[in-house]
């Protein structure tokens, strides 16, 4: 079934669409991913312009991850006032973000920059999460209880100033902190498409020192509101927000977000963080092999 | 004075043999509206031949030729050239192109290089490798071919450019016809389809007819909503994908 998408201007098959958000809509339920680092490259790859496909990709996580943070909310899990000082940097980092944009499109750069930072971000925290997990695993299989690792923030964040106290997340921090860990995932996030989850969670994890139990939580809510404010600022900036495409895509997504959060449930969680690294490796493996291989298409046209 | 009306009588037939003969084309459709089902328009362009004095050539006439070269709205585009530097590959060179057309083209019933010289190819825009393209900056004559040749191959493969040779049939030397396909990835605007009627070597002469591609009902909306009322568009667009990622875990929530 053909469909004729109205900005990115060209026709596609809605059921590749829809099963593609499908698909990675299954892989965000089953890891609490967003799924947009996975979303734009595909959508790339089957033909759409890149600004499209980072515009509309960031509005579809968007709506994949209401229901995650409604769901988080009702069992407490989000840290309110953590959550806003993050999406406060967050919003001033998609508006920076698009500043940026701008500039490497007028130079012609910003297809290598996103591959570059793709590679660089899914590289290095799918490197460092294969080897956490099967660390894991093994400790698992041998019997050692794993030592609870003691939680403590980093010390260049204990010397920030403007100490404040998060009581659900169990910190007492400068909201500088999460203020500038915000603002870099708002960067990614116009830059992208992306949530920026699957950095967000460690950053909070291993630089904040955040208790577990609020960290999914929050991360989605600063999640929900960045990729909202990123989509804005594609509408009035590039005007690369493809409202059916978005609509395409959620349509696949919020179902299968659903069928693997109920898988989830059955599986090891070791196993699941290896899988997740396997994949994120993977699609960096492959982004990092584009640029070095000899592209289709040699010539690309832009329209000032 | 009946003398003259006489010899005018007379010479009717030459002065009306002196005159070219005339086309009378038409397309399928003169409005194509892009809707959500839209995947590409195929066109048919036909016509008549209208010989001086109504008599088609005979057998042992040269031939009588149709060309046909349906263009779409010119672009000032940027073309970029990629290049491996330190083992990737990014955008290098670039050029500057002020008009070049975004869809282009040409059926004709026989191949154009065995109807017109290289020249009269040149003049009608006759053949991808006769396309007028601008270059805006300076450029070097080997670069220009290059630039030329990529961008014509690219849009090539996107079937955004095309030659289609005995593409033209034409029904004893008077009735001609083709089919041209638009694929659904070109602009809206103002289409031209220009027919040209051709023989001996020389175009003797050419018709125009104007063909309009646009987005309508839907389609129209969202484009312009999202060009003119941006931050509504926008404020939509969040809107819409909060309500649907709500209500795919509210429904769910009940299994």
């Amino acid at each position: 079934m053909d469909i004729y998408l109205p900005i990115a201007n060209l026709s596609v098959n809605a059921l590749v669409i829809i099963l593609l958000g499908g698909g990675v809509g299954l892989l965000s339920g089953m890891f609490g991913i967003g799924g947009g680092f996975l979303t734009t490259p595909l959508l790339i790859v089957y033909g759409i312009p890149p600004t499209v496909a980072a515009a509309s990709s960031a509005s579809q996580v968007t709506g994949s991850s209401v229901s995650g943070v409604s769901a988080h909310f009702r069992r407490g899990g989000v840290d309110v006032k953590m959550g806003a000082m993050m999406v406060t940097g967050g919003i001033f980092g998609s508006l920076f973000g698009a500043v940026l944009f701008s500039i490497l499109q007028k130079s012609g750069q910003i297809d290598t920059v996103i591959a570059i930072l793709y590679v660089v971000l899914l590289g290095s925290i799918g490197g460092l999460m294969f080897i956490e997990s099967i660390g894991a695993i093994r400790k698992a299989r041998s019997g050692t209880a794993s030592r609870a690792r003691k939680r403590r923030h980093h010390p260049l964040i204990a010397s920030l100033p403007f100490r404040t106290r998060f009581y659900a997340s169990g910190l007492y921090i400068s909201p500088l902190a999460p203020m500038l860990l915000g603002f870099c995932i708002g960067i990614l996030t116009t830059l992208l498409g992306i949530g920026g989850g699957f950095i967000l969670i460690p950053a909070m994890l291993y630089l904040l020192g955040m208790h577990t139990r609020v960290v999914v939580g929050t991360s989605l809510f600063q999640t929900l509101f960045v990729t909202a404010s990123a989509t804005l600022v594609h509408a009035t900036t590039t005007k690369s927000v493809d409202i059916v495409l978005a609509t395409l895509l959620l349509l696949g997504s919020a179902t299968g977000a659903q069928i693997g959060a109920r898988f989830a449930q059955k599986v090891t969680p070791e196993y699941l963080r290896l899988a997740l690294a396997v994949i994120v490796l993977l699609v960096g493996l492959r982004m990092a092999l584009g640029l070095g291989w000899r592209p289709d298409e040699i010539y690309t046209v832009d329209l000032p | 004075m009946k003398l003259r009306a006489l010899i005018l009588t007379a010479l009717l037939p030459l002065l009306i043999g002196a005159t070219k003969p005339v086309l009378v084309p038409d397309v399928s459709q003169r409005d194509i509206d892009i809707v959500y089902s839209f995947t590409g328009a195929d066109l048919l362009l036909f016509g008549a031949i209208l010989y001086p004095g109504g008599q088609a050539p005979g057998p042992d006439e040269p031939p009588t030729d149709i060309v046909i070269v349906v263009k779409g709205p010119s672009q000032s585009i940027l073309l970029r050239e990629k290049q491996k530097v330190a083992g990737i590959w990014v955008n290098a060179e670039s050029a500057r192109y002020r008009s070049v057309p975004s869809f282009y083209a040409i059926a004709s019933s026989r191949p154009v290089r065995d109807l017109v010289d290289d020249r009269t190819r040149a003049i009608y825009e006759f053949g991808l490798d006769r396309l007028q393209l601008s270059p805006a900056s300076g450029m070097a004559p080997d670069t220009q071919s290059r630039f030329a040749s990529g961008l014509v191959d690219l849009r090539k493969r996107a079937g955004l450019y095309y030659e289609a040779p005995d593409a033209v049939q034409i029904t004893d030397r008077v009735l001609y016809r083709a089919r041209v396909t638009i694929p659904a990835r070109v602009p809206v605007g103002k289409f031209t389809a220009e027919t040209f009627l051709v023989r001996d070597g020389r175009v003797l002469a050419a018709a125009v007819r104007d063909i309009n591609i646009r987005k309508s009902g839907f389609e129209r909306f969202v484009a312009s909503a999202a060009d003119r009322s941006s931050i509504l568009y926008g404020l939509a667009a969040v809107a819409l994908s909060v309500l649907l990622g709500w209500s795919a875990g509210a429904i769910w929530r009940r299994f």
